[in-house]
């Protein structure tokens, strides 16, 4: 391809925030999701599961069984017992070894859900001894070692080393629809209806599961409320439920899970332990940084070794180091595999990064805004992976504008002045943090090569047609991917249409995931509206079909030319591009109840560019919402490997009550591969802000470095800074 | 919308009284009937399948169970039916009672305020209900109907242990009378986040003449703290009343939050009531 021209005109589309194509069906309540759906003969389906975190399935009985019910076990599956993604492990259902105590062992189907409800089954299980513990575990699915430089060489240029150990609990998605499919059984195979993410790997694990040929089995995204990374992969466990039951019984089958199902039996963000040791100079630059990172898998693979993956590349931050050794485990043990969500790694990785470095500043004695600035990535700096950046690098004009923006130098020092007095006073602390960071955008090294994505258009009589397998699951990729396809081709937006996510209607652009819809497949799209464009030439669409008949355009993702990835050395260009992030929050101790209110939040982050900048600020938002409660209100309770608080009642997930009013701000340093400069913004959001509320709460004088830091875990914490003040 | 295939609706039944005379009447005629207002705390027990009844006792059409008044000797008279969102307009409450104002604003979210009753937050009597500890300091009495009379019974005895209280199965909860307060109100709830939370520890009490301080989710039942009243009525330093509060609380660990945690907030709550009511 060759480089695309400089583009003088100013962009008409792009840039603008126009209505969401599905908004007004989604607020009026006529938008129809999975629970929605109607079919003749509708059967429900329901879950027996295991009830012990490790041991052997023995056998089942069944008290009364009413008539018409439908039952399936493993030995009903034509083809492989396996939920095919990274590695085979994981059963669709249990054959005989039980190894978390969520997992599928029988399905059942009745046309009444009082029926359906009412069959008792007792499973006999014999229990063995549980690996509950991630630090105990020696059992690793994937095991990363990133090394430049020597590290040996920087700790002996260091005139201090700092320490420390931190980690972060589980984390649920809670996207507001429950995951749910419908199967529909066929003459030749099968129909899914799905709440999902990610139609084709669906298909590629039901092709598997029930040894039939790709065009046998179908896949329909229909209106999906949230994912988070969530429905990434656990849609290939229920519609290879719902399959099953369906092609048994000859009759749809609906499953769809309520929220305490949901929230015990699907994947989870990753607990993690991460260490670092870091050499200093007295003056703040970094010289060596040796990071360890733990990983709590879970039971199964699934996905967890590309988590580690985009974990152990963020594990340094946007922070230059010329001797840098970075070591990431995923340990397996006996709860239910943790799998994607939003930021996938990352989080957890800058969380103990950006706490760490705020600790350096402390060690050092020196202004935490200065070490930053000292180390941030410039461009032409390298990666811990050497990986060199490109102008768009804008690590310090992101912190610089958050600084600003926030008058973070006044207020720390006003907040310092009120602690003073409240430390006497007994009233409220306060204290401001800050948080830098980064994210990687479409996949990791060559797995965009891998992936090979096809997008396509189709030109109608009026316009053209999107034909992706990318979802729309609350983001909003219709609108986006539209906008960047009728700024391309100059027409107005109304012009363009989006086709449903069906796998027999759209060629396979890859999963919605990985913050790779917008930078990837929308530079798909909008290299097919330049062929599309190329191809009428001076013609309207309908003369054009008058004269040569149907014309559908396809691209494939081509490779920047200058990316480079060495997958068994994890060296080079992990991705095609960074966006960066600077946050700052400012937060209230309440001395009374250990409760931590956030204030304020200033968030700044580049993205690029913002084909729809109230979306993109919308991502941005919700984002760090979910970023701040994973930092301060979330606790996933584990008791005998299950999650014991699986109802919303237990599980605080914060209301909008508990959201602080937000400052955003959208930078823009384009990126060059990606649609008018667009870089991706969906995960990058909820990197920063758990950092930045734990060291404003190291602000404040609590030394925490650990998350969730919930009132019971930090009033010993709270309690004794006042103590010690009074 | 679900609709699901099945030709049975439902396998529950609703009696919609004409009267409260009916109604009582109802009650009287059978045992397993139960009484359903907002329907908020039954709904989930409903959905959870922990609710066992299939009878219930329609209380909306009883609008006489839906005033807040005065009477001429102060007390405030609220009725059973009396919504969370009805007690957040009312003038006599904000007068009378401004601390069962502000549980009722931090109670659930807009939907469950307008739908909850605060005889269904009695008649549930779960320890966390947070109006509790505020009829507990208020000194209340709650008012039992039924078909062979009325009974008045003391709020401090009408819970007689977890979730169970002093209503007969015949009775219905028809007012709580709260009598003229002399003295500064004051509530406090600690949930799990700012909205639709259950609360952890919730906090009630009265200084004036006499003081009084309830609380919630530290104990099986929402109660009195007499002894730390005892403590902090004779003068004693703070340190002797948090002794006595926590030698007549019994919080647990449970989902939501730890026993220490419940204590040590405790505690802190009574300092706090008692700083801001001086
Ligand atoms: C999302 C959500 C949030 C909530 N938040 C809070 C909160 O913040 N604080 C809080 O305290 N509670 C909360 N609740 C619980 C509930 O809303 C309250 O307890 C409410 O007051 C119950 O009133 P109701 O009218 O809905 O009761 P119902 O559900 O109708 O009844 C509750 C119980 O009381 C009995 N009952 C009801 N009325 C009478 C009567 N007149 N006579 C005799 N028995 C009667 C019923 O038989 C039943 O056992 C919440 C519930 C939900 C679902």
């Amino acid at each position: 391809m060759p480089p695309r021209p400089r583009r003088p005109r100013p962009l008409s589309v792009v840039g603008t925030s126009p209505p969401r194509l599905e908004g007004a069906a989604k607020v009026a309540g006529t938008a129809r999701y999975v629970d929605d759906l109607e079919f003749p003969g509708l059967l429900l389906g329901r879950t027996i599961r295991s009830t012990v975190p490790r041991g052997e399935l023995l056998g089942w009985s069944m008290g009364r069984r009413p008539r018409g019910l439908h039952v399936v076990s493993a030995a009903d599956i034509p083809g492989r017992n396996a939920i095919a993604l990274l590695e085979p492990d994981q059963p669709c259902l249990v054959r005989r070894e039980i190894r978390h105590a969520a997992e599928p062992v029988l399905l059942l189907a009745h046309e009444d859900r009082d029926a359906l409800a009412s069959v008792a089954v007792e499973l006999r299980e014999r229990p063995r001894k549980a690996q509950l513990d991630v630090r105990a575990s020696r059992s690793f699915c994937k095991e990363i070692l990133i090394e430049k430089g020597n590290l040996s060489r920087g700790f002996a240029r260091a005139d201090r080393i700092v320490e420390g150990e931190y980690t972060t609990g589980h984390q649920e998605q809670l996207y507001v629809e429950t995951q749910g499919v419908i199967a529909v059984p066929e003459k030749d195979g099968v129909t899914i209806y799905g709440s999902l993410q990610c139609p084709y790997y669906v298909q590629k694990a039901l092709v598997e599961l029930l040894s039939l040929p790709p065009e046998r089995v179908r896949i329909i995204q229909v209106e999906t409320g949230g994912g988070f990374g969530g429905k990434e992969e656990y849609p290939s466990m229920i519609a290879g439920h719902a399959a099953l039951l369906a092609l048994k019984s000859g009759r749809p089958v609906k499953l769809v899970y309520d929220r305490s199902e949901d929230m015990l039996a699907t994947t989870k963000r990753h607990p993690s332990i991460v260490r670092h040791k870091t050499g200093v100079r007295r003056d703040g630059s970094l010289t060596a940084m040796q990071i360890d990172v733990l990983l709590d898998a879970g039971a199964y693979v699934t996905l967890s070794p590309v988590v580690l993956s985009r974990g152990v590349l963020h594990a340094a931050g946007p922070y230059r180091c010329e001797d840098v050794q970075i070591l990431g485990r995923a340990a397996m043990t006996n709860t239910p595999p943790n799998g994607a969500f939003r930021g996938f790694g990352a989080p957890q990785t800058q969380f103990a990064v950006e706490v760490h470095m705020e600790r350096i500043a402390e060690a050092l004695g020196i202004d935490p805004l200065e070490l930053r600035r000292r180390n941030a990535l410039r461009p032409g700096d390298t990666t811990a992976t050497g990986q060199r950046l490109g102008a768009d690098c804008s690590a310090l004009p992101c912190l610089e504008s958050a600084v600003r923006r926030s008058r973070f130098v006044a207020r720390r020092r006003a907040i310092e002045k009120h602690n003073a007095k409240a430390r006497v006073s007994g009233g409220p602390l306060r204290g401001i943090g800050l948080a830098l960071f980064f994210h990687g955008s479409g996949f990791t090294g060559a797995g965009e090569v891998k992936l090979a994505s096809r997008a396509a258009l189709e030109l109608t009589p009026t316009g053209a047609r999107i034909l992706v397998a990318s979802t729309e699951i609350g983001q909003g990729t219709r609108t986006i991917l539209s906008q960047i396809v009728a700024e391309e081709l100059g027409w107005p937006l109304s012009r363009i249409e989006v086709a449903d996510p069906d796998t027999r209607e759209v060629p396979d652009s890859g999963p919605t995931v990985a913050s790779r819809t917008c930078m990837i497949v929308g530079e798909i799209l909008r290299r097919c509206a330049q062929s599309l464009k190329r191809a009428l030439g001076r013609m309207t669409p309908r003369q054009y079909l008058a004269k040569n008949g149907p014309l559908v355009v396809t691209e494939q993702y081509d490779r920047p030319k200058s990316m480079h990835w060495d997958d068994v050395h994890y060296r080079g260009d992990a991705y095609g591009a960074y966006g960066y992030g600077c946050d700052v929050i400012e937060l209230e101790i309440d001395p009374v109840t250990a409760e931590v209110r956030p204030a304020e939040v200033t968030a700044v982050q580049d993205i690029g560019r913002a084909i729809h900048p109230v979306l993109a600020a919308g991502q941005i938002e919700g984002g760090t919402a979910q970023g701040i409660a994973f930092a301060l209100a979330e606790e996933v309770v584990m008791r005998d490997g299950r999650m014991a608080n699986a109802q919303l009642t237990n599980y605080a997930v914060p209301t909008p009550l508990d959201t602080p009013p937000m400052q955003v701000e959208i930078l823009e340093f384009p990126y060059g591969h990606g649609p008018f400069g667009a870089k991706g913004v969906g995960e990058m959001p909820i990197d920063g802000p758990s950092p930045a509320v734990v060291n404003a709460l190291r602000h404040a004088g609590l030394d925490i470095r650990d998350i969730p830091a919930v009132p019971e875990r930090i009033a010993g914490l709270v309690d004794s800074m006042r103590g010690a003040a009074t | 919308m679900t609709t699901w295939t099945s030709p049975a609706i439902s396998s529950m039944r609703l009696e919609r009284p004409r009267s409260l005379a009916h109604a009582l009447d109802l009650l009287e005629a059978d045992r397993g009937l139960t009484p359903m207002a907002g329907c908020t705390d039954l709904y989930v027990g409903i959905h959870f399948g922990s609710l066992k009844q299939r009878r219930f006792l329609d209380l909306q059409p009883l609008a006489s169970l839906r005033k807040i008044q005065k009477r001429p000797d102060g007390t405030l008279v609220l009725g059973a039916l009396v919504t969370y969102s009805q007690c957040l307009d009312s003038p006599l409450v904000a007068r009378a009672l401004p601390m069962l104002a502000s549980a009722a604003k931090e109670i659930g979210g807009v939907q469950i305020r307008n739908r909850g009753t605060l005889g269904g937050n009695l008649g549930n009597a779960s320890p966390a209900g947070d109006t509790l500890p505020v009829f507990l300091a208020a000194d209340a009495t709650v008012v039992l109907a039924s078909a062979r009379g009325v009974r008045r019974v003391p709020i401090s005895q009408f819970f007689l242990g977890y979730r169970k209280t002093a209503r007969r199965h015949n009775e219905l909860i028809t007012e709580i009378e709260v009598p003229p307060i002399a003295g500064k109100q004051w509530f406090r709830k600690v949930g799990t986040r700012a909205a639709n939370a259950i609360s952890k520890v919730v906090a009630a009490g009265v200084r004036g003449e006499g003081i009084t301080f309830a609380l919630g989710a530290v104990a099986p039942v929402a109660m009195r703290a007499y002894a730390a009243e005892c403590a902090l009525g004779s003068a004693l330093p703070l340190s002797e009343a948090h002794r006595a509060l926590r030698s007549e609380i019994t919080p647990i660990d449970d989902l939501r939050s730890t026993a220490a945690y419940r204590a040590r907030t405790a505690c802190a709550l009574l300092t706090q009531f008692w700083s801001e009511t001086r």
